[in-house]
């Protein structure tokens, strides 16, 4: 029976109220008396040497109150990058600096030359127009394979190379694993891309930068996943702003996928502007802007192989990926295609031996970094399809080759470094050929094939690492931060409660699943409980939201909180109770004495820690406000299979989804809708990176895709509808709820399974020599591929 | 955008007399022109809006022609279901917002390569009535985004003669939703005319061998060893050229299959 409450129930999304009546609070909502607009100049060209910039007539226009340049910023910190890697031979990686408005040189189409500070948006546009830029056009650095070449064009004129960083993984493994290929039975290589995406939230950045003279105090209002985080890089980092003097606000905020998490030149701008103008300074990013400034997805390009012993068991897996930086380092750009892309390269499969190369180049391009999944979709994308090509090289059933390699005893230590707490990937593989009615396919294919269609079936496993992250770990692997969260649980004097959480909600509905942990907790009602989250001032501290994180560790560190409040609750009721604090138990919101018929409610106690009249004061203070502090053990290993069927058009080439399933394992699940609705979304997206998304620069580095009539986002007729399937639940070990994540699967598991089945597609109508497409796996590519 | 004159005549005569100003320019839906001016690419000191000029809008049907007004939106026109191909087309352009805002006028004054409407006016042989003349659809088009109009001059309505049997098909851009590649197939006693859009750098054309093809036999077979030479297509992100000539070749069959 469904519970209604508490953990485990499908209670409804409460903050969906005010975000489907129109009563979101939004950064672009807030307007501050006064308030002045900026508007970026934005270089047209990928790079160019920034001879001059001559404001003057500009600066006479009406209602321009400041125009800034790169030389206002000359004693300013650039933006900081929080990861280092280290490379094969031991060195750290190039890291080039990043000037909050340009200096010297423009290295991509977006990159902010001037800064019009104006009584209202259009006056600063028009201004813009009358500043003289003297730029001399360089040669454009685009394509990774052109840019790691001797004698290149340098991005960076101050670094050696275009090479951030040349990363081996594991690379004790790397003669080992050379041997293992030497040895092998059978060998399947693939070389492929995964294309850069635009992340496009449906809500574009804003930055509203205030200074208050009276206290010295800056607030920044910014749409972000980590407003914590943000006020550590932007005070201590750029402007050099102590945290006591530095508010970070992220109201409601629509949308993330990552491109929200990174700390942004804007944010810095307009903190740094509104004290310099002594007026608060807003900017809003059009979408054209947000297609030239927001931090981009993915942009590898890999060739992997598989070794395999005579019996097709996974003897050695080896891999070369390009990774592409940009122009310059985002916040955790160096982090993704390595740590959170080398470790997981292990997938499902118990292979003895890997090693992962991946050089990171820079390009003139917009930055890359984090994206929905982040690493992880790179590293089961080339692993999946890589199995499935073996499969059919091998003559063996793809379903069967893999069920022979997974790992079946936990824990398991990977040759990649992590060690997988828990999983069960037989049982989600079970649950999926269930729940996609494998059995019923073939008449399904002959169906289509009647119909003149092609039919194909392409399966996938996904293993991701999430709960990020052990902070003694990821220091080691050069993380400059620690990734731990933070709660407080405030409990008020008639028994509501609100807890301040360092995880921020942009679309995840922790404003109803953290009140269901506690209220679970409690035995109370969940109407009681709300969240608190996105402003520095108001929450102890935070790393914000990313990686599948919230619930995991944010979550743990509310459930310890929470543990604190019940372990001095019961210390009040044994007082009020007059039993021995051993003797009470508390369940259903009720204090009792366990074989009594004694008992106080819940708010007779939470009265009586700030009314204490009748109260221990000598032992215990007043008040019921705990904060706990949660840095995780050990990542957490969501896993699951994922199946889908699509029709492939034979004369258009086009590909309709007819079907398609998810079988995951997120461990514990607190409210099943939620996830699932996490799940869809993600699947969405990765429908959105097989068949249609592709942000694609030409040779000069100008973005071909840079709007909505090129850049094509998936929409409701794109996908078909889901099954999706949560209950295949192996509980993490080693968080208190239990929990793994849920918000990247979908994102990760779901392109090789679309490309699978293309591929499968097109073998069953004869087109054999079809063996990879890369992705989007458009109607043209399709029909290519055919007819190629 | 840049600031600019906004004047809402109440008929052709005075909108003609507004457009006569230097600087001047006619507004009909602004599904293009409203964008290009907010991205500062246009900048008409005068816009002249046709919206509300009663007598250019609405559909009417008068012995075996249907004349459209200029001023009337796509989903007017999908409403009013004049004949099978116009109804499916009109009914497909955009999304609900652009289909109440966009108007057929606005559609073949702009001669986007890729917009769907100078498929259906071609493919009918359409006459295109402005304030001053009528242009035979044959005369009108004179390639992307160029056609017979003098500065100034207004199309009032269009007059389509209604097929025995019509179909347009439409293959998406992925991305904006404009055709790929559309194709207009209409039947007439006197032979079968086809009109395609979005495939050639020359805006819309006939597909005269398929014509000639299609009237001896109107059937898909009776296109099956033609061949449209892929070297005028449009190259770009979504296709090839010869994946155009392709989609060309298919959608003509499609649309003569379905055909009612």
């Amino acid at each position: 029976m469904p519970k209604d409450s508490g953990i485990g129930a499908s209670s409804k999304r409460r903050e969906d109220v005010r975000f489907l009546t129109g009563a979101g609070q939004y950064t672009d909502d807030i307007n501050i008396h006064g308030q002045a607009y900026v508007h970026f100049l934005r270089s047209s060209i990928a790079h160019g040497r920034l001879n001059g910039v001559d404001t003057s007539t500009a600066e006479t226009m009406p209602g321009v109150v400041r125009i800034f340049t790169g030389s206002d910023f000359e004693g300013v910190g650039g933006l900081p990058c929080g990861w280092q890697v280290t490379d094969r031979h031991g060195e750290p990686m190039q890291e080039p600096a990043h000037p909050v408005l340009a200096q010297g040189k423009v290295r991509h189409v977006g990159d902010p030359i001037a800064a019009i500070i104006a009584d209202s948006p259009s006056q600063a546009i028009d201004a813009a127009e009358a500043i003289v830029v003297d730029l001399e056009e360089l040669p454009a650095v685009v394509d990774m394979k052109e840019a790691v070449k001797n004698g290149a064009t340098k991005v960076h004129d101050d670094l050696t190379s275009n090479l951030c960083y040349d990363w081996g993984f594991v690379e004790e493994n790397k003669d080992a694993v050379g041997e293992a290929f030497e040895q092998a039975a059978h060998v399947t290589t693939l070389e492929l891309v995964n294309q850069r995406l635009v992340a496009n939230p449906m809500e574009p950045r804003v930055a509203i930068g205030n200074y208050n003279r009276a206290n010295d105090e800056s607030t920044l209002y910014t749409t972000s996943q980590n407003p914590h985080v943000i006020r550590l890089l932007m005070g201590a980092f750029v402007l050099g702003i102590p945290e006591h003097k530095l508010r970070v606000v992220a109201p409601d905020v629509g949308g993330g996928f990552g491109t929200k998490i990174f700390h942004y030149a804007e944010e810095a701008f307009c903190t740094f502007a509104a004290r310099q103008i002594n007026r608060a300074v807003k900017w809003t990013c059009s979408r054209s802007e947000a297609f030239m400034s927001d931090a981009h997805g993915r942009d590898h390009v890999t060739k992997i192989e598989l070794a395999l012993d005579a019996d097709n068991n996974f003897t050695a897996i080896r891999t070369d990926t390009l990774a592409n930086m940009g122009a310059y380092l985002s916040t955790f750009a160096p982090s993704v295609p390595t740590w959170l892309h080398g470790t997981l390269m292990a997938g499902n499969y118990k292979t003895p031996l890997i090693y992962v190369n991946v050089k990171a180049v820079f390009t003139n391009t917009v930055a890359v970094d984090a994206y929905r999944g982040a690493g992880r979709p790179e590293a089961t994308f080339q692993l999946e399809r890589l199995i499935d090509k073996t499969a059919r090289e091998l003559g063996v059933d793809p379903i069967a080759l893999r069920r022979q390699n997974f790992i079946t005893k936990f824990p398991y230590a990977t040759p990649v470094a992590v060690e997988y707490d828990t999983g069960d990937y037989v049982a989600t593989m079970d649950k999926l050929e269930q729940i996609a009615d494998l059995s019923g396919f073939e008449a399904r294919r002959k169906k289509s094939e009647a119909d003149g269609q092609l039919r194909g079936l392409g399966i996938n496993c996904y293993i991701e690492a999430c709960g990020i992250a052990p902070s003694a770990l990821v220091g080691q692997l050069g993380a400059r931060a620690g990734l731990y969260d933070a709660a407080t649980v405030r409990v008020n004097a008639t028994g509501t409660i609100s807890v301040m959480v360092g995880a921020h909600s942009h679309g995840q509905g922790h404003e109803t699943s953290f009140p269901q942990v506690v209220a679970e907790m409690l035995g109370i009602d969940e109407g009681m409980i709300d969240i608190v989250h996105g402003d520095s001032s108001k929450i102890p501290f935070g790393m914000g939201t990313y990686g599948s994180r919230s619930i995991a560790v944010c979550g743990s560190a509310m459930v310890r909180a929470t543990e604190k409040i019940i372990t001095k609750a019961k210390k009040i009721a044994s007082h009020l109770l007059e039993a021995s604090e051993a003797d009470i138990e508390l369940k259903d919101g009720q204090f009792n004495v366990i074989g009594t018929d004694k008992s106080c409610a819940w708010g007779d106690v939470t009265l009586a820690a700030y009314v204490p009249h009748n109260y221990p004061l000598e032992e215990i203070e007043p008040g019921l406000e705990e904060t706990a502090f949660y840095d995780p053990s050990n990542f957490t290993y969501p896993a699951g299979a994922y199946a889908c069927e699509v029709e492939v058009d034979p004369a258009t080439g086009k590909v309709t989804i007819e079907r398609f399933s998810a079988a995951d394992d997120f461990g514990n699940v607190i409210n099943p809708m939620i996830v699932s609705g996490q799940v869809h979304g993600g699947i969405g997206q990765g429908i959105g990176q097989a068949l249609l998304e592709h942000g694609i620069y030409d040779e000069n580095g100008q973005l071909l895709s840079g709007s909505y009539m090129d850049y094509a986002m998936p929409r409701a007729s794109d996908v078909p509808f889901f099954e999706v399937d949560h209950s295949c639940q192996t509980p993490c070990t080693h968080n208190p709820l239990g929990v793994k994540g849920c918000g990247e699967a979908g994102a990760i598991g779901t392109p090789p399974a679309v490309v699978n089945a293309v591929i499968d597609a097109l073998h069953s109508g004869g087109h054999t020599h079809v063996t990879h497409i890369d992705m989007p796996v458009s109607p043209s590519r399709v029909w290519s591929a055919i007819n190629g | 955008m840049y600031n600019f004159e906004f004047v809402k005549p109440l008929s052709v005569a005075d909108a003609v007399s507004a457009l006569s100003d230097d600087g001047a320019q006619a507004l009909g839906g602004g599904q293009t022109l409203i964008p290009t001016m907010k991205q500062r690419l246009a900048s008409p000191d005068i816009l002249v809006s046709l919206a509300n000029i009663v007598e250019m809008r609405g559909v009417k049907h008068f012995s075996g022609n249907v004349t459209i007004g200029g001023a009337t939106t796509h989903e007017a026109v999908a409403a009013a279901d004049a004949f099978a191909g116009l109804t499916t087309l009109a009914g497909n352009i955009g999304d609900p917002a652009v289909r109440n805002r966009g108007t057929i006028g606005g559609s073949l004054a702009n001669n986007d390569p890729a917009a769907c409407y100078p498929a259906a006016a071609l493919a009918t042989g359409a006459t295109i009535t402005t304030n001053s003349r009528d242009i035979a659809a044959d005369d009108y088009f004179q390639g992307m985004f160029t056609t017979a109009l003098e500065e100034g001059e207004i199309i009032t309505s269009v007059t389509m003669p209604i097929p025995e049997a019509s179909n347009y098909q439409k293959f998406d851009q992925p991305a904006s939703r404009f055709a790929l590649v559309g194709v207009f197939v209409a039947k007439y006693a006197e032979g079968v005319r086809v009109a395609v859009t979005g495939a050639s750098e020359d805006g819309v054309f006939r597909w005269s061998e398929a014509e000639v093809a299609l009237s001896a036999n109107f059937s898909a077979d009776a296109i099956a060893n033609l061949s449209l030479d892929a070297s005028g297509m449009i190259k770009d992100l979504h296709g090839s050229k010869e994946y155009r000539a392709n989609l060309v070749k298919v959608l003509t069959g499609r649309a003569v299959g379905l055909a009612s």
